[in-house]
């Protein structure tokens, strides 16, 4: 019983992890809080969706070709909309114009979604038998998606802590204002971290299609969700956002399980706010990062 | 200097659109009938409305301007012109559009917008301006209250009560032929309509001697069901019940069928009805019981159907819609019989009979009461099930087959 549950647990975990890792590396290193995160997720659901109802194109192959896209996309919202905010110069005037700015454009994204896709829930089938696991049966595709966010947050880790462009990256998430010292290129540092960050968010939005049922208005619950994680786990940090995940989805189903479902929403606030309070970054963040 | 007169010019361009697209409104206002409503196009209420409430309305207004418009009483026809507003899902905006609707655009008839909440919002407004309501997409138990506080309004989906008993008594019938045992297993969403029907159902599950196994809420916004749904199974319970949003409902079958839990009654709540609601269940949706439900023999039913699929590109649901295209069907007899004015024009909804999809339609105490209150997938058709003596109602298939 303990096992199920800690099993379920995970799982759902990973989901939540999958949601926050594009958006802690574009407020991380790109100091852009995306409001508009949710949105990209949901246009990448919906890429993937008609790729697989129109021309059967399965969601793992659909997602080899939304990440680019992704990239892409976040490449050029950041080019296109973000430059010239980030050429102000002035750091605390920049979080809350791109706050703003990301605030316009999931309203845009959306009323976009709305026209092309009309407002119907979306869902389809797509690895949805069970597979049994530690007394429980999962869908196969929840195991996809947890493999694959476990896979992205623990490569993208070593590779951030590793590499030197992974080096580079933490100097701009760490000090922007001194990186450019030793010969950092900060801006398109930041591009490259915002455009990632789209990236992530093509490749989770093309994970959860296969699971959850999806509207164009629904991209504000992703950017929640996403958002809680992201400051639980500390600002920036994938490992964190890893760990926060697995710690919510742990949460929600012990809760759901031993005491009573209707608790799962005040549970994962009361964690929040507990971990906030004991480490007011978050679990991974620095003081000043 | 350039930036101020540039601003101005800026400033002064809506302006000059609402005037342009205003004025011929008003040199031809004698010739064509100007029917205005302010409805959810974006933010979480548009889901519902684009699915119920916009396709009828606009293939409504399509179908009567092809026949040359409205008729009035003396036979002629005038034009339908719409004048719509996206509330943005918004009450505050909605009830603003509404005023406007009823003060400066001076429209000759309001449709309603969708949902219970933004039906109530506008009831007073509606009254105050005194046009007819018809407040179709309202669930709500306290629909003879409102008839009696606001005159000119109509509620025309039932109450909460009325879906959770007719459950019971569905549930009660299959229990007396041996079908199912008396465990039942419930999920609600902590929202609205789930807490309506759940607190209306539980003494109705009690006093027809069944056993709640397993009852308890989720919070609205639940994705994931899984450890519920393992609860759920380990209960014992035949019948599983939830009164759900379409996400919960979704979830649940799709959860269901990836654990192979196969209870004798399966029901979920809105969603069920969904034309998409096969394809979610990945072609099984075949013995899954929900809200509402159609009379799919009937001839009127099945021409709705084609014409909806012709028009908005896919088959209506199986609940509210062609409720709300009856209504609109109400409205056009109403008005041609005795014109616009609003005062003859509620009181002949009130009293009056109609030819509608739903076949002849009569309000009770301005209700719609003559409602399918349980429908059930049968091959591709969400069929109605109960009230079972009533004509066009299809007997339940139980035990439901395996997913």
């Amino acid at each position: 019983m303990l096992a199920s549950t800690l099993a379920l647990g995970i799982i759902l975990g990973g989901t939540y992890a999958l949601l926050a890792m594009g958006l802690t590396l574009q407020y991380g290193i790109a100091r852009i809080l995306n409001l508009a995160y949710g949105e990209f997720m949901l246009l990448s659901c919906f890429v993937v969706t008609g790729l697989f109802t129109a021309w059967g194109i399965g969601p793992l192959l659909g997602l080899l070709v939304v990440t680019p896209a992704g990239y892409a996309l976040g490449w050029l919202v950041h080019a296109g909309m973000m430059s010239p905010l980030l050429r102000r110069g002035d750091a605390g005037r920049l979080e809350v114009d791109t706050i703003l700015a990301t605030f316009g454009l999931l309203f845009v994204l959306q009323g976009i979604m709305l026209i092309v896709f009309g407002s119907d829930f979306t869902s389809y089938s797509y690895l949805d038998q069970g597979v049994s696991l530690l007394g429980v049966t999962v869908a196969a595709n929840r195991l996809v998606a947890l493999a694959v966010s476990l896979a992205i947050g623990l490569g993208l880790y070593a590779v951030l802590m590793r590499s030197n462009w992974g080096r580079a990256m933490r100097a701009v998430a760490l000090a922007p204002q001194s990186a450019w010292l030793v010969g950092i290129d900060v801006d398109r540092m930041g591009r490259q971290g915002f455009a990632l960050g789209g990236a992530l968010a093509a490749a989770g939005g093309a994970l959860v299609s296969m699971f959850l049922t999806f509207s164009a208005a629904d991209g504000v619950v992703f950017t929640m969700k996403a958002l809680i994680v992201v400051i639980m786990g500390g600002v920036g940090n994938v490992l964190g956002a890893l760990v926060a995940g697995l710690l919510l989805g742990l949460a929600e189903v012990l809760v759901a399980a031993f005491i009573d479902p209707g608790l799962t929403l005040a549970a994962t606030y009361a964690l929040f706010l507990v971990v906030l309070l004991w480490r007011p970054t978050g679990l991974f963040g620095r003081v000043g990062g | 200097m350039t930036m101020t007169s540039r601003r101005a010019l800026l400033g002064a361009l809506p302006m000059t659109i609402a005037l342009s697209l205003a004025l011929p409104g008003v040199g031809a206002a004698q010739d064509v009938v100007r029917i205005g409503y302010a409805v959810a196009k974006s933010g979480p209420n548009a889901t519902g409305a684009g699915i119920t409430t916009i396709p009828n309305y606009q293939m409504w207004v399509a179908e009567v301007n092809a026949q040359g418009g409205l008729e009035m009483p003396d036979g002629s026809r005038r034009m339908i012109e719409v004048v719509e507003y996206d509330d943005r899902s918004n009450t505050e905006d909605l009830v603003r559009a509404i005023a406007r609707l009823a003060e400066q655009d001076k429209v000759d008839l309001i449709l309603p917008p969708w949902g219970t909440g933004p039906n109530l919002a506008i009831a007073p407004l509606m009254d105050k301006a005194g046009y007819p309501h018809l407040a179709v997409t309202s669930v709500t138990d306290k629909a003879p209250e409102f008839a009696d506080r606001w005159k000119r309004s109509f509620w025309m989906l039932g109450g909460g009560h009325d879906y959770a008993e007719a459950l019971v008594q569905t549930l009660v019938a299959a229990r007396e032929a041996g079908q199912i045992n008396d465990q039942v297993a419930m999920i609600s969403v902590a929202d609205g309509f789930g807490i309506d029907l759940v607190s209306a159902a539980r003494p109705a599950f009690e006093a027809a001697g069944f056993t709640l196994a397993y009852d308890e809420t989720y919070p609205l916004g639940t994705s994931d069901f899984a450890a519920i749904m393992n609860e759920v199974q380990r209960s014992g319970a035949d019948s599983f019940v939830a009164f759900s949003y379409p996400p919960g409902s979704f979830g649940v079958t799709k959860q269901a069928q990836t654990m192979g839990y196969n209870p004798k009654v399966f029901y979920v709540g809105v969603g069920g009805a969904f034309p998409n609601f096969p394809q979610v269940a990945g072609g099984k949706a075949g013995g899954v019981m929900s809200i509402g439900g159609v009379d799919s023999a009937s001839p009127a039913i099945q021409d709705y159907f084609q014409r909806h699929t012709d028009s908005a590109g896919s088959p209506p649901d199986s609940w509210a819609s062609a409720v709300t295209y009856a209504s609109l069907e109400v409205l056009e007899q109403a008005v041609q019989r005795v014109g616009l004015d609003h005062q003859a024009l509620a009181q002949e909804i009130a009293t009056g009979t109609f030819q509608t999809v739903v076949g002849d339609l009569k309000m009770q105490d301005n209700q719609l009461r003559d409602l399918w209150w349980v429908g059930q997938w049968q091959g591709d058709k969400f069929v109605a099930v109960n009230p079972a003596e009533r004509q066009g109602a299809t007997a339940p298939v139980i035990p439901k087959p395996e997913w």
